[in-house]
């Protein structure tokens, strides 16, 4: 018994809410991509050990479980504060962030950089509760900030959008090599 | 004498000033803003930098790294809130200052330190050159594997109270470098045959998912913050001459900032965290301490800027990223086929020496920046978090797609960032992960070109410095268990001696 309270002291540690949920995912993941280590990687014949494909995916994955299984018990030992499910929540609320992030991406290279991310920053403004004509300026000013800056001046790597091959021959080659 | 005028060639581009005014002033504007520090900022610049030569990208973001700290110091004094993580110490005396009517001597003392910290570093960096050159080759393949260990190990035991989640962050930072194709025998590992998973995880994209993207969703998930507001008068020349009342201070404080900024994993809160207790226990007043002592405001400030100076050290001379930001660094490096490491001492000095130039006159632009520019800063961070979040979200996009124009990384970048917004949450680190699949790749590297020469496991050790660096592990290790021992036996005294205490009460 002793012995047991001894292991829970050295264990304790803050724990946040949530943090039971996040300690059983990894673990759980660490464990799933351990048992697949011998489909995933290979061992090369007439191959030392370290030099093994194998032998570094091994090594990290046994690491990370070893580390994964102390951090769930250690969350187990540490008290506990009220809130787990409201914390899980808050995490996936993200996941509609990502999914506007996403459709951005897949609209610029239809619609063009610029227009796409005029349009991208007014709706996330929008979205944040923050739809004044003051907070609207602020975010196209800055939408065309940001495509003038890294796409007209620093050139950066980003395809012009196809809408553009529709526009007047006058303004066409401008669109597609600067906004 | 021709190395130097060589120096001054690189750095006399007018894309590298551009570089290094844009990136020291931004990096102050970045740093005073709460909720975006600097690797944010490098992380969305990182892509954009790889058009550019190897002396600009590098001037942009060390402009970014350096002053971002310089900006930071600037709400935490004021309003209370750290503009940067690193900023936290500055609060403690910082806004008890303001509070009893000192904010624009806080302020100036929090500059004075700054500089002294940016430019002591700097010359350490510079003294300590003709050492490393001397020193750096003798680093061969063992010599860097036990050095990359060494700054795995220390990253997870920096990480107090948090070693197992540091532990196994580490580790999955590690396993994330060894997915895709393996270079040598050209077999797959972890693509659970994916063509999309042949190629690795690109360390860019998970850089801008844990740092960036991360932030943006934390920023737009949660509550709107604004910052309240604040106005400095007075003059802020006059820390200058109040810093040399407490050189002692900024001297010890700036030293412990270059030694913990050299040894990998360490980093600005260890350097923070010892000078401020050095500050305290030798101090006339200690009990001023978190009231508005100088000497604690000048003890964070300096030991936070010496550290970025310092950390260029381990990056040069061994190519061995001690925390994230070098990490991200070193990227650029790689993508311009610029190797750092002893070659880099032996065979592009004038490139090393325009770095460290470059450093000392980021400290000069950012100072004589914030001295004329404060008030015009603060109105700048009254911006809401929500909309800081949508700035950021936007700017990852360029961060992310511009690197392969793939939908596949960004959708791998926001993976990251969900998962950085949980480790934000629960207060866990994200640093060893980043470390994890830097250092893991060199490991990988160096053990396989390592062991070729070794016949016996004492063969790997035989060399002066492996030995050290093998005898430095050991201890670390040692250390750590014994320091664990030693608190688990003073809280169960505590726990004992509180439980008598209570009885006592009760009886």
């Amino acid at each position: 018994m002793a012995h047991i309270k001894t292991l829970q002291e050295l264990f304790r540690r803050h724990r946040r809410p949530g943090d039971i949920v996040f300690a059983i995912l990894f673990l759980a993941l660490s464990v799933f991509l351990l048992t697949q280590i011998y489909g995933e990687t290979s061992w090369v014949k007439r191959t030392k050990w370290f030099a093994q494909p194998r032998f570094w995916p091994a090594a990290s994955l046994i690491a990370m479980t070893l580390f994964a299984i102390f951090h769930f018990v250690g969350s187990v030992c540490s008290p506990r504060i009220l809130g787990r499910w409201l914390e899980v929540v808050f995490w996936l609320r993200s996941l509609e962030f990502v999914l506007y992030f996403l459709l951005y991406v897949a609209v610029v290279p239809l619609l063009g950089y610029l227009p796409t991310t005029v349009f991208f920053t007014c709706l996330l403004t929008v979205r944040v509760g923050l739809a004044t004509p003051r907070f609207l300026g602020f975010a196209a000013l800055f939408a065309v900030c940001v495509a003038v800056i890294f796409r007209s001046i620093l050139q950066v790597k980003i395809p012009a959008g196809q809408i553009y091959e529709a526009f007047p021959e006058q303004i066409r080659a401008f669109a597609l090599t600067y906004l | 004498m021709e190395t130097l005028l060589s120096s001054i060639a690189i750095l006399s581009q007018w894309q590298v000033l551009v570089a290094l005014l844009l990136g020291s002033i931004g990096g102050v504007i970045i740093g005073a803003l709460p909720g975006v520090g600097a690797a944010v900022a490098i992380a969305i610049l990182l892509p954009a930098t790889f058009a550019f030569e190897p002396i600009v990208g590098l001037t942009l973001m060390l402009g970014v790294y350096g002053s971002s700290m310089y900006g930071g110091a600037i709400p935490a004094i004021l309003i209370n809130t750290p503009g940067t993580a690193v900023n936290a110490l500055t609060t403690y005396d910082g806004y008890p200052m303001t509070k009893r009517g000192e904010g624009h001597r806080a302020l100036s003392l929090a500059y004075s330190a700054s500089f002294f910290g940016g430019i002591f570093s700097v010359v350490c960096l510079i003294l300590l050159s003709p050492l490393l050159a001397m020193v750096a080759p003798h680093f061969g393949s063992r010599e860097i594997f036990l050095a990359a260990l060494l700054g795995i190990i220390l990253v997870v035991l920096a990480h107090r109270g948090q070693v197992f989640a540091a532990g196994m962050l580490a580790s999955f930072g590690i396993f994330l470098s060894t997915i895709g194709l393996e270079p040598v025998k050209y077999t797959k590992r972890f693509t659970f045959d994916m063509t999309w998973l042949t190629s690795g995880i690109n360390l860019i994209v998970v850089v801008l998912g844990l740092f960036a993207i991360s932030q943006a969703l934390l920023l737009l998930v949660d509550k709107d913050h604004k910052p309240g507001e604040a106005r400095v008068e007075g003059n802020l020349f006059s820390g200058l001459s109040e810093l040399f009342r407490f050189k002692r201070v900024a001297s010890v404080s700036s030293s412990l900032g270059v030694l913990m900024g050299m040894i990998p994993g360490v980093g600005e809160f260890t350097a923070q965290f010892l000078s401020y207790t050095y500050a305290q226990k030798t101090s006339k007043t200690p009990d001023e301490f978190g009231n508005g002592a100088p000497e604690g405001l000048i003890a964070s400030e300096a030991a936070n800027n010496a550290v970025p100076g310092a950390a260029m050290i381990p990056l040069l001379a061994l190519g061995i990223p001690g925390e994230a930001l070098t990490a991200m660094m070193l990227s650029v490096f790689y993508v311009h086929n610029v190797i750092p490491g002893p070659q880099l001492f032996q065979g592009q000095l004038d490139f090393v020496i325009a770095i460290y130039i470059a450093l000392i006159l980021l400290n000069v632009i950012v100072l004589a920046f914030l001295l004329s520019s404060t008030n015009l800063l603060l109105k700048i961070i009254q911006i809401p978090t929500r909309f800081l979040g949508v700035m950021i979200l936007t700017l990852s996009f360029v961060g992310v797609y511009s690197l392969r124009n793939s939908i596949t990384d960004c959708a791998i970048a926001s993976a990251f960032g969900v998962f950085g917004l949980i480790l934000k949450r629960l207060n866990l680190p994200i640093v060893p992960i980043i470390l994890g699949m830097v250092l893991g790749g060199i490991m990988e590297v160096k053990l396989r070109s390592a062991m070729a020469r070794v016949k016996s496991p004492l063969d790997f050790v035989d060399r002066p410095i492996a030995a050290v660096l093998f005898v430095m592990i050991l201890l670390i290790l040692i250390l750590h268990v014994r320091t664990v021992i030693r608190e688990h036996k003073s809280k169960r005294l505590q726990e004992t001696s509180s439980n008598s205490d209570t009885s006592t009460q009760q009886g």
